[in-house]
């Protein structure tokens, strides 16, 4: 081989033989004909075109429906790695969860002094609504999608907690599905964890979260802003999944103090909404008053204990970037133990000394705007021209409040299949976690979301970056 | 059901509907230009009015000429009746309910979709048009033979059903219209032009030429074509058929929800008009005021229906 590899490869590691996670699959690829896998791999994005899974663009000119790239080349993780991956995931939403109910109650966190009281009350993402309301169950994170990323054979960090309403989870399922049709030999040869049923899980789930007044099978209904919002797809994949009926805000009427939905028989009464719209949009009547998504008076009938809405209003807090830095602390406070995984190192530019710390080394940090998502508005350092990064730095130096920064991390690859076979690309990982009154409960696997540009350290499907099936094995 | 859900595929299924006949339109004319080139002016013309847009179609071109017509009905995206346009509203209602939808027959209106967004990405040469058309049919028939293999038959395919057949209704109802006075006894010498141009032609768009000979051998005349494509309940594009599957589909509606509502009074004292009715009498009302009443009916109907299921809040 050529130069040792600066980046940790998940299918080499350090050596020339493959680690064992990929031991099977590396000796069936070196039995594959190149151009039958190419074909393969047509024949998938033919499969997803077809079908219809397609996200929109947000901000193109024409709006239209595109496909992410789908590679073949599972990325896989040893039944050990998920064992203890799931362990520090299952500790860290239990904190989340916790720290919510925290926040929006006592404040004992903010008493003991070990957050900024600033950090929370000037905060958009904490709503005062949610001040002295317990959900139904106890659950303010229904779903959860921990985003990690990884530098080494034992190194893991979390990148964000996505506690809104994290998508994704339906390529997570079709990528497997795909898989299955096009290599059933490998899943035969190679015992994989099963995701499929994921759908189901949700269900069970969210009905276990049901609040008091609902009926003994309770009613569960998905909330869409519409077909052209670029999940929409998602939306009506696990609708229809989950045997649910999928809503926009127009269906919706406050009925006898429920949320009900116009069916062709009459209102009837919903009891769990699990929501796919933003906080602001959910209500017109407490939030935004022209938003045309929500329901109105559906904050009324919640306060009161007339539906469960999923995730719970006000979960942003706990996903907020400038919140992600206080993550060790807020898991310690809440469990008593010491984070099983790490955070990046954050610096919180609103402070004046990692600020200047932070100028001085544009060119080697991630810069992130505290609020933004999808990878739109940061800066990557060593990717960046030096314009692209003086004119970074005036928008920092404007408002340092609105930005963290973060070292460039070494991510690790797995490799992808291009036309001249196996090459590294770097990768992330979303599992996705979901929270009833009396369990936690994790799909092994998750979303692999890897950037298809050679040296590209930007996953994000709306910046080019693909998915993968993502393989736990069995024990 | 959402209400929506069923406003949903009711609208997916009349689109759809409406591509099929749009295409069966274009193929007549087609057929009449090439077998009749001295009347296919004239018959273009008439198949704008039977569409009804005419004047939509001279806001944007001069003159009614194949090339411009075939075009406009085909894939001028500014034509909200064209093939094109039809497709486009189909596949995005069969988005919003999508989930009310088996995978095969999602998938099939997806490939319709894709298949014809391509095909008519430019405008088709007349030496492409066979194959454009014969596509056009063959992707629709893909969705229906999933609905009817796939769909439970509960509520959600009654109102897949009832948007089909309102829509196929009023076309029919227009097709002759359009051409009523050709229907009239008062024009038509016993045996004298089995070669009908325009007899022909209201068969062909209804695709029922063959349908024609078969039940009536070499007997083409006026009143019996107007009986085949009013009362002929064997015929699946006559207004009895349609009729009578509107009210059967509204039937199954009553039975499973227990609810009786205004379509269901509506549809019956049409069904029973038309049951009782012979040709003659039709004739003797006046073939055209008939017609009119027809779609009107028809057309409340429809928003009766809309009302009745809530579609819209």
């Amino acid at each position: 081989m050529g130069e040792p590899p600066k980046f940790f490869d998940e299918m080499r590691g350090q050596g020339d033989t493959p680690r064992a996670p990929y031991g099977s699959f590396y000796d069936w690829f070196g039995g594959e004909d190149l151009k039958r896998l190419k074909q393969k791999s047509a024949e998938a994005e033919q499969f997803f075109r077809r079908t219809g899974i397609t996200f929109n663009v947000y901000g193109e000119a024409e709006a239209d429906e595109r496909l992410i790239p789908f590679d073949i080349v599972p990325r896989i993780l040893s039944a050990a790695e998920w064992t203890k991956l799931s362990k520090g995931i299952e500790q860290r939403v239990r904190a989340i969860n916790a720290f919510l109910y925290d926040i929006y109650h006592r404040q004992e966190i903010l008493r003991a002094g070990r957050i900024p009281v600033e950090l929370v009350a000037n905060n958009d993402a904490f709503l005062p609504e949610m001040i002295g309301v317990t959900p139904p169950g106890g659950v303010y994170t229904h779903i959860v999608g921990t985003d990690l990323v990884r530098t080494g054979e034992n190194q893991f960090y979390v990148l964000e907690d996505n506690a809104r309403t994290p998508s994704g989870v339906s390529y997570m399922l079709e990528n497997r599905e795909t898989m299955l049709q096009m290599f059933p030999e490998l899943f035969s040869r190679i015992k994989v964890q099963q995701v499929s049923n994921y759908p189901m899980r949700l269900r069970r789930s969210l009905a276990a979260t049901a609040p008091r007044a609902a009926s003994k099978k309770p009613v569960l209904a998905v909330l869409t802003p519409g077909i052209h919002n670029s999940a929409y797809f998602e939306h009506a994949f696990l609708a229809d999944q989950m045997g649910a009926e999928l809503i926009e805000g127009h269906d919706l009427r406050v009925v006898d103090g429920r949320i009900a939905m116009r069916t062709t028989r009459g209102y009837k009464a919903i009891d769990v909404i699990y929501r796919r719209v933003d906080d602001e949009f959910l209500d017109p009547l407490t939030f935004r008053p022209e938003s045309l998504l929500g329901a109105p008076g559906v904050m009324d009938v919640y306060r009161a204990g007339g539906i469960t809405i999923a995730n719970a209003p006000g979960t942003g807090i706990a996903d907020d970037k400038a919140i992600y830095s206080y993550m060790p602390d807020i898991v310690e406070f809440y469990t008593g133990e010491k984070a099983i995984l790490e955070n990046v190192p954050t610096w919180r530019c609103s402070e004046p000394e990692s600020l200047a710390y932070v100028l001085d080394h544009l060119d080697e940090l991630v810069v992130k705007e505290v609020h933004g998502s999808g990878g739109y508005g940061m800066l990557v350092g060593p990717a960046a021209s030096k314009k692209e990064i003086a004119t970074f730095r005036a928008k920092l130096s404007a408002r340092p409040g609105n930005y963290i920064a973060q070292p460039t991390l070494a991510l690790s690859t797995v490799p992808i299949l291009t036309s001249k076979g196996l090459a590294p690309r770097h990768v992330d990982l979303r599992p996705f976690v979901l929270v009833s009154p009396d369990r936690i409960d994790i799909t092994p696997g998750g979303l692999t979301r890897v950037a298809l540009k050679q040296g590209s350290l930007v996953v994000n499907s709306s910046q080019g970056g693909g998915t993968k099936d993502t393989w736990v094995l069995e024990e | 059901m959402l209400g929506k859900t069923a406003g949903g595929l009711y609208w997916m299924f009349r689109f759809l509907e409406r591509s099929e006949n749009t295409a069966r339109l274009i193929e007549a004319g087609f057929r009449i230009a090439l077998t009749r080139p001295l009347s296919a002016e004239d018959e273009w013309a008439s198949i704008l009015d039977t569409i009804g847009v005419r004047s939509a179609y001279l806001d944007r071109r001069e003159t009614i000429d194949a090339a411009g017509v075939v075009d406009f009905l085909l894939r001028d995206k500014n034509n909200p009746t064209s093939i094109m346009s039809a497709i486009q509203n189909a596949r995005d209602n069969a988005r919003l309910v999508r989930i009310a939808l088996t995978r095969e027959v999602w998938e099939a209106t997806n490939e319709c979709w894709i298949t014809l967004s391509d095909a008519l990405k430019r405008p088709v040469r007349d030496r492409d048009l066979p194959s454009v058309l014969s596509l056009i049919r063959h992707q629709s028939a893909q969705v229906r033979g999933a609905l009817h293999g796939t769909m439970l038959r509960n509520d959600l395919y009654n109102f897949c059903r009832l948007g089909t057949f309102i829509e196929r209704g009023d076309n029919t109802a227009r097709i002759l219209d359009v051409k009523y006075y050709v229907l009239l006894p008062s024009l038509a010498q016993i045996g004298s032009s089995l070669d009908n141009v325009q007899w022909e032609t209201i068969l062909r768009s209804v695709g029922g030429q063959r349908a024609y000979r078969f039940l009536h051998g070499g007997d083409v005349s006026p009143p019996g074509i107007a009986e085949f494509m009013i009362l002929d309940g064997r015929m699946p594009r006559s207004l009895s058929f349609c009729t009578a599957k509107i009210a059967d589909n509204l039937g199954y509606l009553e039975m499973d929800y227990g609810q009786r509502v205004q379509s269901h009074d509506q549809v019956g004292r049409m069904k029973g008009a038309l049951v009782g009715t012979t040709i003659e009498q039709v004739f003797e009302y006046g073939l055209h005021e008939f017609l009119l009443d027809f779609l009107a009916d028809m057309a409340r109907l429809g928003a009766s229906i809309e009302e009745d299921y809530r579609f819209i809040s």
